[in-house]
């Protein structure tokens, strides 16, 4: 009999730690499968930060580290610099990337570091249980912000795909999301790209992915797939905003 | 292959550093260590050969965990900095101790506490022998008092860190760093192959070896103690067997100062001056500030301590802790920026002979 289908390799047989209907599992598994497809666990190093991420480790048979929060792309470029021609893959959510470390992100990309980042959005602080994050949307409700996100007290969200790609460190920058089967092969080719212009030693690759935290959203998970298609993408559009890989920078 | 150069203290441990095989330097321009980076940054160009990496980072924080990466890959790098900047790079401290990450940071302290002063102090000891950072852990504390000993000490950093797989923090000072002053530059240190050093993330084989994790969260009560057991076992380590001081004509002496840094050289002028004049005064010069060195004190029973500091005195709980408060500890304070002469402190030590 053919096999059509199976567990990625990299993987280890760690039962996930997600919540049901969760985005994180899915780009994990794609993020493992591009491992497994590209021949990446002799020679990459994974990232991971604090969030609900944080046990990801366990998931996965590569060399980690754990970074401190929001300190991701900082040690990243210490591995990076240290070692440029290892594949380095830095991991973040919203709260970790965009509030605690924005500052470790941007410069990464100022300096061009040469690694891949995922940056999963899902518009809320979802470890610590809901809190509103920059990515928040104007008017969502967080536990912190109980009447909805007001600009008065928490500004308004950023984008950051679009913002990163007005940098000239970086050489690609896509939004994607998971909420269907033609948008996770998306996000797939995405991150292949991303890892594909890392290894080409291109510059820094970044992908963020419109991902669903029903549990933090107060939301059923197909509900949640659906506030993504009707309502995320309005405030955050699927696309590519820097593609740099045929201008052979 | 040591020569004799004349030399100002941050080029010369910069020089060392990269003798002892440091090839990347991540660091943030604070006064008084700033030469250091432009050292390093001037040597990547000037000197290809030594293949180094030099990155000036976005903030201290950035720095530090730049270091943790490249130490976390199997190579020699380090920063420096001074007391604001190692104020920031505490949560990293804190991070590298529990993850037994073997980082080296060259603090040149000055006056603080805010913004400071740009000169010299010594007011980073609560800081660098507490940890201001999260949890319970020690990082290793070297201070030398010539720059001469600076350079020794620079190199020993590197080797010390990859033995008990923890930080070692190299504390000069304002004073120390911009001092010219003749040196015997140390020869080049054996550098380990990346790829042989402890938990290294270099591309995980599952033919060749289990893979390696970098990994400081815990997860319940379990990894709470196992974690914390594992790491006060390699403080104990450090304690047991890296004590240094220097003692000078104790046996004899009414009166022992303790002083580190570049006040210890002030202390031994003064102590030389009193004992002209008939006062019988000795010395202790801690060199690791942590682990301290209460062996030193084991001895001196009945005799008055006068503790020396460019602070309001921080290391004289130290002091007060390893003559179990059975003795009269008394503090020669400065707040830094200028250094005392060694007449302020005889003058100190006058009035403490007169003391009953």
């Amino acid at each position: 009999m053919k096999t059509i289908y199976e567990r990625p390799r990299v993987f280890t047989d760690a039962i996930t730690t997600y919540c049901g209907g969760c985005g994180h599992g899915i780009v994990n598994k794609l993020i493992a499968e591009l491992i497994d497809e590209m021949g990446l666990q002799r020679n990459g190093i994974i990232v991971w930060p604090i969030g609900c991420s944080c046990l990801a480790d366990k998931f996965f048979d590569m060399d980690q580290i754990m970074a401190l929060h929001g300190r991701a792309p900082a040690t990243a470029t210490g591995i990076k610099r240290a070692e440029p021609d290892k594949f380095v893959l830095v991991y973040q959510g919203d709260g970790d990337m965009v509030s605690e470390g924005m500052a470790e992100i941007m410069h990464a990309a100022i300096r061009g570091e040469k690694f891949s980042v995922i940056f999963i959005n899902n518009a809320i602080y979802g470890m610590t249980g809901g809190q509103v994050a920059p990515t928040t949307l104007m008017g969502q409700k967080a536990t912190t912000a109980p009447m909805g996100r007001e600009a008065v007290n928490s500004g308004y969200p950023i984008n950051m795909a679009e913002t990163l790609a007005t940098l000239q460190g970086v050489c690609y920058a896509e939004r994607v999301t998971v909420t269907s089967p033609q948008n996770v092969m998306k996000t797939k080719k995405a991150i292949k790209k991303a890892f594909d212009l890392q290894l080409a030693g291109k510059g820094m690759t970044f992908v963020e992915v419109l991902s669903p935290c029903p549990t933090n959203w107060g939301m059923q998970p197909k509900k949640a797939l659906e506030w993504i298609d009707d309502v995320m993408v309005q405030q955050y559009p699927l696309g590519v905003f820097k593609d740099e890989e045929g201008e052979g920078a | 292959m040591s020569e004799k150069v004349f030399m100002q203290g941050n080029m010369a441990m910069a020089e060392s550093a990269i003798r002892a095989g440091c090839k990347l330097f991540f660091g943030y321009p604070i006064t008084p260590s700033s030469e250091v980076a432009e050292y390093f940054a001037r040597v990547m160009f000037s000197r290809p050969e030594e293949g180094i990496t030099f990155i000036q980072a976005e903030t201290e924080v950035a720095a530090f965990n730049m270091i943790a990466g490249a130490v976390a890959a199997g190579h020699r790098a380090m920063t420096a900095t001074s007391g604001p900047g190692y104020s920031l790079g505490q949560e990293a401290m804190s991070f590298m101790s529990c993850a037994d990450l073997p980082a080296v940071v060259l603090d040149i302290m000055r006056p603080g506490p805010g913004d400071g002063d740009i000169m010299a102090g010594q007011s980073d000891y609560y800081q660098l022998t507490r940890g201001g950072g999260h949890g319970d852990y020690r990082n290793l504390i070297l201070a030398p008092y010539t720059v001469e000993e600076g350079c020794q000490l620079m190199q020993e950093a590197f080797v010390l860190a990859e033995k008990y797989h923890n930080p070692v923090v190299v504390a000069s000072d304002g004073n120390l760093a911009k001092l010219r002053e003749s040196v015997e530059l140390p020869g080049r240190l054996e550098v380990p192959d990346p790829e042989t050093q402890y938990n290294v993330l270099s591309g995980f084989d599952p033919a060749v070896r289990e893979k390696h994790v970098f990994l400081t969260g815990m997860n319940g009560v379990a990894e709470v103690i196992m974690i914390n057991e594992r790491l006060q076992k390699k403080f104990r380590a450090i304690a047991e067997n890296e004590v240094r001081y220097e003692r000078y004509q104790c046996e004899d002496a009414d009166i022992v100062l303790v002083a580190y840094g570049s006040l210890a050289r002030v202390c031994i002028s003064a102590m030389k001056q009193a004992r002209e004049e008939g006062i019988k005064v000795g010395m202790i010069r801690p060199i690791t500030l942590w682990p301290y060195p209460e062996q030193a004190f084991a001895d001196l029973n009945g005799k008055k301590f006068l503790c020396c500091e460019l602070s309001a005195g921080q290391m004289i709980d130290d002091v007060k802790l390893a003559v179990e408060n059975k003795h009269d500890v008394y503090l020669f304070s400065r707040w830094g920026s200028i250094l005392p002469s060694p007449k302020e402190v005889l003058a100190d030590i006058r009035k403490l002979n007169e003391v009953k």
